[in-house]
């Protein structure tokens, strides 16, 4: 939902970084309000996954230009566990499987450090349990996921659920969903998204990086932007997804440089 | 040849142990054979010499600390109460083998004798189950060209008998509960598990100590799997920081039978597991899992060998090692695919944690194939927790150390998983937790 005077959650200028040396941020700016849902479109490789690593503070990637801020905070001088705290969350689009540590326990973990660096209270794992089944209903999730290892023998969808379910714990200001859609069928897209569009509020703001129009048709975005070599080409409205299903990406490029 | 003064060998063959083959030696007595393999296991032990790191299968184990203490053989009498039996035993068990000292304790135990599964002290069964046992004790692990199970064999005369019958089942896991309680002991616990055609038992062999003393295990267990049988063989050493814990394990597997193995190794401040897996028959398979978790000056070494000799069989390893401190692991995994071994199907992976710059390990993982049509693979890593699996957790708002050390964790933590058995499984994660968390992030 666009609303002209809501408070700017996140903004990037000029922001250029590189990993193993080479370039691939080259001058991306990005500006995200409260209660917007952002799509972030684009070909293999046109650094829309290394927005996302960089945002949320890969050490692989090295910010060598610009600025970020987080609801007014540069963010860049902050590691990984700190953004998370200041309200920045990454759904990875390939979440890490972590054999030997129970779901449930990875979940309480996180939530109570975040919720304590809020300054709220923790939960026991008596009390966590209530709470995290009632947040799994919610992506029609089986509560037998909480006694496996986080995310080992997962399949795809149930991963990226998994991923959807923390950001339902953490409640983030700025929820970074990195090809959330990729590798779920017709059924688990639906959930997925449905989770997504409950989360979404006035007071946060999604950004949706995807490849296909089709995750769109679920999650309605307020803007989609076009990224290609590093830097964001086009913006406009969610008619422009349809209109780069339908013709592809080149087009984009060709008006811009004409 | 060595020529050392050694007080351990001398100790440990002198006195007693010479004297009871000798003395009481009867082999026209219905149990001639026994006194025979001990007579036979006296004399080898008295030629061979005790390794030192010269040898190659020794030489990341200097065992020089062991061989300058004396020993006497462990005595009957340790005490042991009821508190600290019902400490250790698992909710999941119904039959229960204990030893104190190496000595069957019979008020502490509960042993099976129904049907066709029998568990109970080896001294009674030599004589009750003769002609089973006489095939195979002492010829699955032999002891020609190893001291320690010489030695071993020598003072043996009981241990636990394990044993499932055609096609028979335990209907829960057997608890084999070694305690060591005296200084200076040398203690020589011994077990056989034979698992009949179609039979499947698990056994957990479990090593403990009361109090903080200088004390050596010296321990054997064979395990016979015939055809279709299945063998789970759980391992705990959790022996004390003083102690020293020589355990040489030996599985034979017949046609399509299985055996699995969980080998946990967290006491002992010098300890060494030689696993010996004979892959005997076509489709016989095996799956070893270890851990090895370690700090202080501990000292831990694991060397295994799978012998591939029939067409058809599968071998899986998974070895890990977590080093803290100036602690030192050490493995060692041989797989051998002989001529006649076609159609194997091995994988062996070595994986190492260090969290200390003065923690060490060599990994040696050792993979000869002499047959042409196989898949085989081997791989070992000593490192650094994984970098996606730190940004994931560090993403999530958990700080670097805290990260580090739910990993650290969680790499050991995998292991014991596969155990299975719930209690252990959480005791062990206690165990885990503590032995993983560094000291600055709590």
């Amino acid at each position: 939902m666009i609303r002209a005077g809501a408070p700017v959650l996140l903004e990037v200028r000029d922001l250029r970084a590189k990993v193993s040396g080479i370039e691939i941020l080259k001058g991306m700016n990005l500006t995200i309000r409260a209660g917007e849902i952002h799509a972030i479109m684009g070909p293999n490789g046109s650094g829309k996954s290394t927005f996302a690593k960089v945002l949320s503070g890969h050490p692989d990637y090295t910010v060598t230009a610009g600025t970020t801020l987080l609801d007014g905070k540069s963010i860049f001088e902050l590691p990984p566990e700190e953004r998370a705290r200041a309200g920045l969350f990454l759904g990875f689009q390939y979440p890490v499987e972590i054999p030997g540590v129970a779901n449930a326990q990875f979940l309480r973990l996180t939530y109570n450090t975040i919720q304590g660096a809020h300054g709220k209270d923790e939960l026991d794992p008596l009390e966590f349990d209530d709470f995290v089944r009632e947040k799994m209903k919610l992506l029609e999730m089986d509560p037998a996921f909480l006694d496996r290892s986080v995310n080992e023998g997962f399949s795809g969808g149930e991963k990226k659920r998994n991923e959807i379910l923390q950001m339902a714990l953490l409640e983030p200001k700025l929820a970074f969903l990195d090809e959330t859609d990729s590798g779920l069928d017709i059924d688990a897209l639906r959930i997925v998204a449905g989770g997504v569009n409950t989360l979404a509020n006035a007071n946060n703001a999604v950004v949706l990086v995807t490849h296909y129009q089709r995750l769109l048709n679920y999650i309605i975005p307020d803007y989609v932007h076009v990224m290609e070599g590093g830097r964001i080409l086009k913006t406009g409205g969610k008619d422009l997804a349809l209109e780069l299903e339908s013709r592809g990406y080149d087009w984009v490029a060709a008006a811009v440089a004409s | 040849m060595t020529t050392v003064p050694n007080a351990y060998l001398s100790s440990v063959l002198s006195g007693e142990a010479a004297a009871w083959p000798l003395g009481r030696f009867n082999a026209a007595g219905p149990l001639g054979w026994f006194h025979q393999l001990r007579a036979d296991a006296f004399e080898r032990a008295s030629a061979l010499t005790v390794p030192t790191v010269r040898d190659e299968d020794w030489r990341f184990t200097d065992l020089s600390p062991l061989y300058r203490l004396a020993f006497r053989p462990s005595r009957a009498g340790g005490m042991v109460s009821g508190a600290t039996i019902a400490s250790l035993s698992l909710p999941e068990t119904t039959t229960r083998l204990v030893f104190v000292d190496g000595q069957f304790n019979a008020a502490l135990s509960t042993p099976a004798l129904t049907g066709n599964v029998i568990v109970a002290p080896l001294a009674g069964a030599v004589s009750d189950y003769a002609a089973i046992i006489r095939a195979r004790l002492g010829q699955i692990a032999p002891i020609e060209r190893d001291a320690f199970r010489a030695i071993n064999t020598t003072y043996l005369n009981d241990g636990a008998f394990v044993f499932a019958g055609r096609n028979a089942s335990h209907p829960s896991p057997i608890h084999v509960l070694n305690i060591a309680t005296q200084a200076e002991a040398a203690i020589h616990n011994r077990m056989l598990v034979i698992a009949e055609a179609g039979a499947k038992l698990t056994v957990i062999e479990d090593y403990v100590a009361l109090g903080d003393r200088v004390y050596c295990v010296n321990a054997v267990t064979e395990v016979d799997v015939a055809d279709n049988a299945k063998v789970r063989l759980i391992k705990l050493q959790r022996e004390g920081s003083q102690a020293f814990h020589l355990s040489a394990s030996a599985a034979r597997v017949q046609q399509a039978g299985q055996y699995r193995s969980n080998t946990i190794s967290l006491g002992a401040r010098i300890s060494r597991e030689t696993i010996g897996i004979e892959l005997a028959g076509p489709g016989a398979g095996c799956e070893l899992d270890g851990l090895t978790l370690i700090n202080g000056r501990q000292l831990a070494d694991t060397h295994s060998f799978i012998d591939h000799r029939a067409p058809h069989c599968t071998s899986r390893q998974l070895h890990k090692c977590v080093a803290g401190d100036t602690a030192h692991a050490v493995f060692n995994g041989r797989i051998l695919v002989r001529q006649d071994a076609q159609q194997t199907n091995s994988a062996q992976e070595s994986r190492n944690l260090l969290l200390s710059p003065r923690a060490h390990v060599d990994t040696k993982p050792q993979l000869e194939i002499l047959a042409d049509d196989v898949k085989c693979s081997h791989g070992a890593t000593v490192g650094q927790l994984d970098e996606e699996e730190m940004f994931y957790l560090r993403s999530r708002g958990l700080p670097e150390s805290q990260a580090r050390n739910l990993l650290t964790y969680a790499f050991a933590a995998a292991i014991v998983d596969r155990i299975g058995i719930p209690t252990l499984v959480d005791r062990l994660h206690q165990a885990v937790m503590e032995q993983t968390r560094t000291k600055d992030s709590l």
